[in-house]
């Protein structure tokens, strides 16, 4: 599905892992769309991975940052400065909790955990557009991942769920501060698909089987139907939509109860 | 060499850019086939989604050569 909706934009795309990542989808569905694409990987095991996608998109600008690092967050932007002057979008696909405390009871979370967990989860995304906002011009844009798990309690989701309201409640904020120089700020709440950062939540399946069931749509979304949606709100088709939660999750969250025909589903 | 294996292998030989003669029943992903940590979460969702089973994190945990995998999921399947 190709078309030129971001022809002459240039983006970051920050949270990139492999052709699984939600992040990809996004990557894809702006690079068919003519965007100019930088990424961002942290650590050695991801830069393996997230350089031949890069590649594969037309893209050779993939650069180390560590967002639980100011100095590094800096280095990031000062290097795409540096290349690009400018800036039309940001797209944040980052967060991190310790998997042990993605099964059993939320009560049971630790300070230190609950501590890196909105670090790196929530505080990254303002830190981000912060940077971000001095290299946009009017009609940017930026865009973070979030869960239904920040709206309604989900098993297992615990302190990530606690995370992503702060991160969803930050987006208003973020809309707000950046509105007046025609900066947008939106998150997805995509319903769950399994990537490499799912496999660290407890009972991911079964979550997976309850929502394919019970959601209007009578299925899972793919990282595709979300790369469409993040390409209206990245675009200019999104251009009156700001301090948003899309959520696209095949209508789960309007559901109130099991669906009548959803057959009954054990664990495993 | 049963079905399975020959599967189990194929994932393998693709994933980590590794001879086939490497990929023996005693061979461990990460000592001997270069596997680093994201490649054995990788490798366990991908015999998760060829096989349409699930590999609990304490059962993944202890898949560690390409003998371990084809046992578990010859058993799984």
């Amino acid at each position: 599905m190709s078309n030129n909706l971001m022809t002459g934009k240039r983006g970051l795309i920050m949270g990139l892992a492999n052709d699984k990542s939600i992040a990809w989808g996004i990557a894809k569905a702006l690079g068919d769309a003519g965007a100019e694409l930088a990424f961002s990987y942290q650590g050695d095991a991801l830069k393996k991975r997230v350089e031949p996608l890069a590649a594969s998109l037309g893209s050779d600008i993939v650069l180390p940052c560590d967002v639980g690092d100011e100095a590094s967050i800096d280095a990031l932007f000062d290097s795409l400065k540096e290349k690009w002057g400018t800036l039309d979008f940001v797209v944040h696909a980052i967060g991190f909790s310790d998997k042990n405390e993605l099964r059993g009871r939320y009560v049971d979370t630790s300070r230190a955990n609950f501590t890196l967990s909105m670090d790196i989860s929530v505080y990254s995304f303002t830190a981000v557009v912060q940077r971000a906002e001095k290299m946009m011009n009017k009609g940017g844009s930026c865009l973070t991942l979030t869960y239904y798990g920040a709206e309604r309690v989900m098993p297992h989701y615990n302190v990530m769920g606690v995370a992503k309201a702060a991160l969803e409640a930050s987006v208003r904020y973020l809309a707000e501060d950046l509105g007046k120089d025609g900066i947008r700020v939106n998150a997805i709440s995509a319903g769950p698909i399994k990537t490499l950062a799912a496999s660290g939540i407890g009972d991911f399946r079964y979550i997976m089987k309850w929502n394919e069931y019970n959601s209007p749509l009578r299925r899972n979304v793919t990282i595709e139907d979300v790369g469409g949606s993040a390409l209206y709100l990245l675009s200019d088709l999104g251009s009156g939509t700001t301090g948003e939660v899309l959520h696209v999750d095949a209508g789960y969250h309007v559901v109130g109860m099991k669906a009548v025909d959803a057959p009954d589903i054990t664990k495993g | 060499m049963s079905d399975v294996a020959a599967r189990v292998k194929k994932i393998v030989v693709e994933h980590l850019s590794v001879e086939e003669s490497k990929v023996t029943d005693n061979a461990s992903f990460i000592d001997d086939l270069g596997a680093d940590s994201l490649d054995t979460v990788e490798l366990v969702m991908a015999f998760e989604e060829e096989f349409g089973i699930e590999i609990p994190d304490d059962a993944a945990e202890n898949i560690q050569t390409f003998g371990d995998a084809v046992k578990f999921i010859s058993e799984a399947s």
